[in-house]
């Protein structure tokens, strides 16, 4: 894998758009190239040339492609957006729709990300080392289609509406959430390692939702059926398992009344 | 203004029966004029190897209004991906399956149309459709108010009163700046806002008592009492369910008889439209099957029905109708998202995205009907080319469903390529089908056909001298067709010039002007009826929530009318 960095050599005023931050647009590509890159900042047509400065090389292919962005990235949008393979290490915070429908590869923030990241993800692996905004893994306004499928990992705390719409994959919260977690999913499964604060799994058609930590108010739809011990990222536990969002529909899979499933932490 | 010579192209033109000659077109303020009349400053266009015909007519999208709006606001992730500016001249498009303003207007403008019909205006939001058409660039448009759950239409028509009947559908006409009468699933709205729905003719509508076959009768008599340019527009009963060919074939059958009554060369009392949904078989998903056969037979032999195809294209969508039960049906069946509107005596709406996946048999059977609905018709003048925008798909892919009509290749690469294709052949007739359209029945199917069914026949629709000047020119050379059929698609999509009343909005498929977009709408001159006056006062007082000095479409709102006067005191 050959490794290009950007190093921010000027901070843009407003909020910068750059899509073109991911292994498969630098994949080939010369250090000239690469500058000339477009860019938006606010309705202003750039190049990534004027906010970065380039050094190394990528890879002839995404998957051989190592991107690492150093200096304060903490509003340029869109990195990793749509990346199919390789790696992107950011050394610092990033801003809104990171890893936005990444297919595959890895993406690695060393900072915090603001909201909307992880949007409508379809496989790989995000691995957050901060706190991340709302709609982390979520489905983009208005879209039915959250998170399907691959890895996000926060090791700090989450905003609300994480998983919004979400129909595969994992989100592991190693912190607290906020409210609104798993509405409206049919599918998937979010680990929350701290507390939660209310609206768990509203409107849940199907998926998993499993809480460490306390819930400060309980949804109304869900009833409690029982107990389960779980193997849940290294940590054996027993867990009150509940069934809901009792007042959404829900499909039938061979005889059987498909749930949302809410386990907490006894 | 401008003069032009349009040089030596293949014009095709089935109001004077060109098929295809090598011929000179002549441009001169606004209108086509004979190559004599030009003055030696006019601009010469090659149009050599090249295909000339008139502007293209849309008779039935949804593309302006309350209720393509509202899929604008709920549909945020339609505009994911498809929002951008592509020339100077214009401003920046967004949406694919309910594009803004602009993008409507460019796009059919780069297809080669001039004209586009708004297939259903509540009256009460016409304020709102006249707006919107206001901003759409380019196209000249029409609207078409919907009467059939009307409350004064459903009592005038209950006690038989044609001629009050006739005078309210006109006085509406004017308060709405409307182009005719447009019927969706008659009884079936109202029948919705008590929670059931029609889905037979005969099925009568809660409190008012009349069935949807005395609604659809009553209007076609009102239309030809008063001699409308436009039909009677119809959206029948039971639209998209399994077996509902039948409920069609008894709809369609009620024109017998009436014949029609006019002074702009229209020559049917019914438009039956988007008749791919209502031309299905078998009496569950697991057994639904292609009835277009059918439907189309019993149309071929009735020469007072016009129709239009609504072609499913496969892709994802947003199905918006007055037709509320439906959408609801439709929004239980997906579970994606639904909305719903009621407006107030006289429609509703409802909304669900869809997608018409290639993977679903259903989808797939659908896509062949409505392609099979256009091949087994005979006669390509009442024979028009629709996806009910957007409902089976897109207006943008009119270049795509020519396409499959145009190349039994293309139709079969398709067809094949279906994951269920055996299913689908074995369900539908399209695998039997060789015919292949020709330029010269394309032309009438969006040109001439649709243009004599809207009464317009006099003004445009052909390349007559004396015509408006709306001009495509593709880049399409009849004496040497592409073998390729993706050539048509791209081709169609991209006008290589079109003159709109004589200017040239498009070259190369890049737009260069805004034109000069014209609003028609009919106003039907009756006898006072004092009955009908009062009436209204009536129900304004007692039921609207507007009062009826602020229903009116004032004349600001359509400030670049053609009015199309109406004469029914005699």
């Amino acid at each position: 894998m050959k490794t290009v960095t950007l190093t921010m050599k000027q901070e843009p005023e407003l909020y910068l758009e750059a899509e073109c931050i991911t292994p498969d647009a630098l994949a080939g590509k010369t250090p000239a190239e690469i500058a000339a890159f477009p860019v938006y900042q606010g309705k202003e047509d750039r190049t990534l040339g004027e906010y970065f400065t380039i050094s190394g090389a990528p890879g002839a292919t995404a998957a051989e492609t190592q991107i690492v962005l150093n200096g304060d990235c903490s509003k340029v949008k869109y990195i990793g957006c749509r990346m199919s393979a390789g790696e992107v290490i950011v050394n610092s915070s990033a801003d809104m729709y990171t890893g936005a429908w990444m297919k595959g590869g890895r993406l690695h923030v060393r900072g915090d990300v603001h909201s909307f990241c992880g949007l409508g993800m379809e496989n790989g692996e995000f691995i957050i080392d901060g706190n991340a905004g709302n709609y982390l893994g979520a489905s983009y306004r208005g879209d039915w289609r959250g998170m399907q499928k691959g890895l996000i990992r926060v090791k700090g705390n989450a905003g609300s509406d994480i998983g919004s719409f979400m129909n595969g994959g994992e989100i592991i919260i190693e912190g607290n959430v906020d409210i609104h977690i798993a509405t409206h999913a049919e599918g998937g499964r979010i680990v929350i390692k701290g507390n939660a604060n209310r609206r768990l799994g509203g409107q849940m058609v199907k998926g998993e939702v499993i809480l460490f930590g306390t819930v400060e108010v309980m949804m109304p739809g869900y009833k409690q059926v029982g107990e389960k011990e779980l193997e849940v990222d290294g940590t054996k536990a027993v867990f009150t398992e509940y069934i809901g969002d009792l007042g959404e529909r829900h499909p039938k899979r061979k005889g059987e009344t498909v749930y949302g499933r809410l386990y907490i932490k006894k | 203004m401008s003069e032009y010579l349009i040089r030596n192209g293949h014009v095709f033109d089935p109001m004077q029966s060109i098929k295809g000659d090598v011929k000179d077109i002549a441009i001169k303020d606004g209108k086509i004029v004979e190559t004599s009349a030009l003055s030696s400053s006019a601009k010469e266009i090659d149009a050599k190897g090249k295909t000339v015909m008139a502007g293209a007519f849309e008779v039935h999208a949804h593309i302006a209004g309350p209720k393509v709006n509202l899929g604008r606001w709920y549909r945020p992730e339609d505009k994911l991906g498809h929002s951008y500016k592509k020339s100077k001249a214009t401003r920046i498009e967004g949406g694919f399956s309910v594009p803004s303003v602009f993008k409507t207007g460019y796009e059919y403008a780069r297809m080669g149309y001039t004209f586009a019909l708004e297939a259903a205006m509540p009256p009460l939001y016409a304020r709102h459709v006249h707006e919107e058409i206001h901003d759409t660039p380019i196209i000249d448009e029409g609207a078409l108010p919907v009467f059939g759950n009307n409350w004064f239409m459903l009592e005038y028509l209950k006690n038989r009163e044609i001629e009050n009947n006739a005078a309210y559908v006109a006085w509406t006409l004017r308060q709405t700046k409307g182009f005719g009468i447009k019927i969706v699933n008659p009884g079936g709205t109202e029948a919705w806002a008590w929670g059931l729905n029609c889905l037979l003719i005969t099925d009568p509508v809660p409190y008012f008592d009349i069935t949807p076959a005395e609604i659809i009768t009553g209007l076609i008599e009102t239309n030809e009492y008063l001699g409308l340019p436009h039909s009677v527009h119809i959206h029948g009963n039971n639209l998209g369910n399994p077996g509902n060919y039948e409920v069609t074939l008894a709809s369609l059958k009620l024109a017998e008889g009436y014949k029609p009554k006019n002074n702009f060369g229209r020559k049917q009392v019914m438009h039956a439209t988007h008749l791919q949904f209502h031309s299905y078989g078998g009496d569950s998903w697991g057994t639904f099957e292609s009835k277009a056969k059918e439907i189309i037979d019993y149309v071929n032999r009735q020469k007072n029905i016009t129709i239009d195809l609504g072609c499913v294209t496969l892709d994802e969508t947003t199905t918006m109708t007055a037709d509320g039960p439906f959408e609801h049906h439709l929004g239980t069946l997906n579970h994606l998202k639904w909305a719903n509107v009621d407006v107030e005596l006289e429609t509703g709406s409802g909304i669900v995205p869809y997608i018409y996946s290639p993977n679903i048999s259903v989808c797939a059977i659908q896509w062949a009907v409505g392609l099979e609905l256009g091949l087994l018709a005979k006669d390509p003048m009442r024979t028009f080319i629709t996806t009910d925008h957007p409902n089976a798909g897109p207006f943008t892919r009119y270049p795509r469903v020519i396409k499959w009509l145009m190349s039994a290749k293309a139709r079969n690469e398709r067809l094949n390529s279906f994951k269920n294709a055996d299913k689908i052949i074995a369900a539908t007739n399209i695998s039997g089908i060789d015919r292949e359209i020709t330029l010269y029945e394309l032309s009438a199917m969006t040109r001439a056909g649709p243009a004599t069914a809207l009464g317009l026949s006099g003004i445009c629709g052909g390349l007559k001298p004396g015509m408006v000047a709306d001009i495509a020119i593709y880049n399409i050379n009849p004496d040497s067709p592409p073998s390729d059929p993706e050539q048509y698609e791209k081709a169609f999509a991209n006008v290589a010039c079109l003159f709109k009343e004589g200017r040239m909005v498009v070259k190369e498929g890049e737009v260069i002007d805004h034109g000069n977009k014209r609003t028609y709408w009919v106003d039907a001159k009756v006898k006072e009826n004092k009955q009908v006056t009062h009436d209204v006062r009536e129900k304004f007082l007692k039921y609207y929530s507007v009062n009826e000095a602020n229903y009116q479409v004032p004349d600001s709102y359509a400030p670049h009318p053609y009015v199309i006067a109406v004469d029914a005191t005699k």
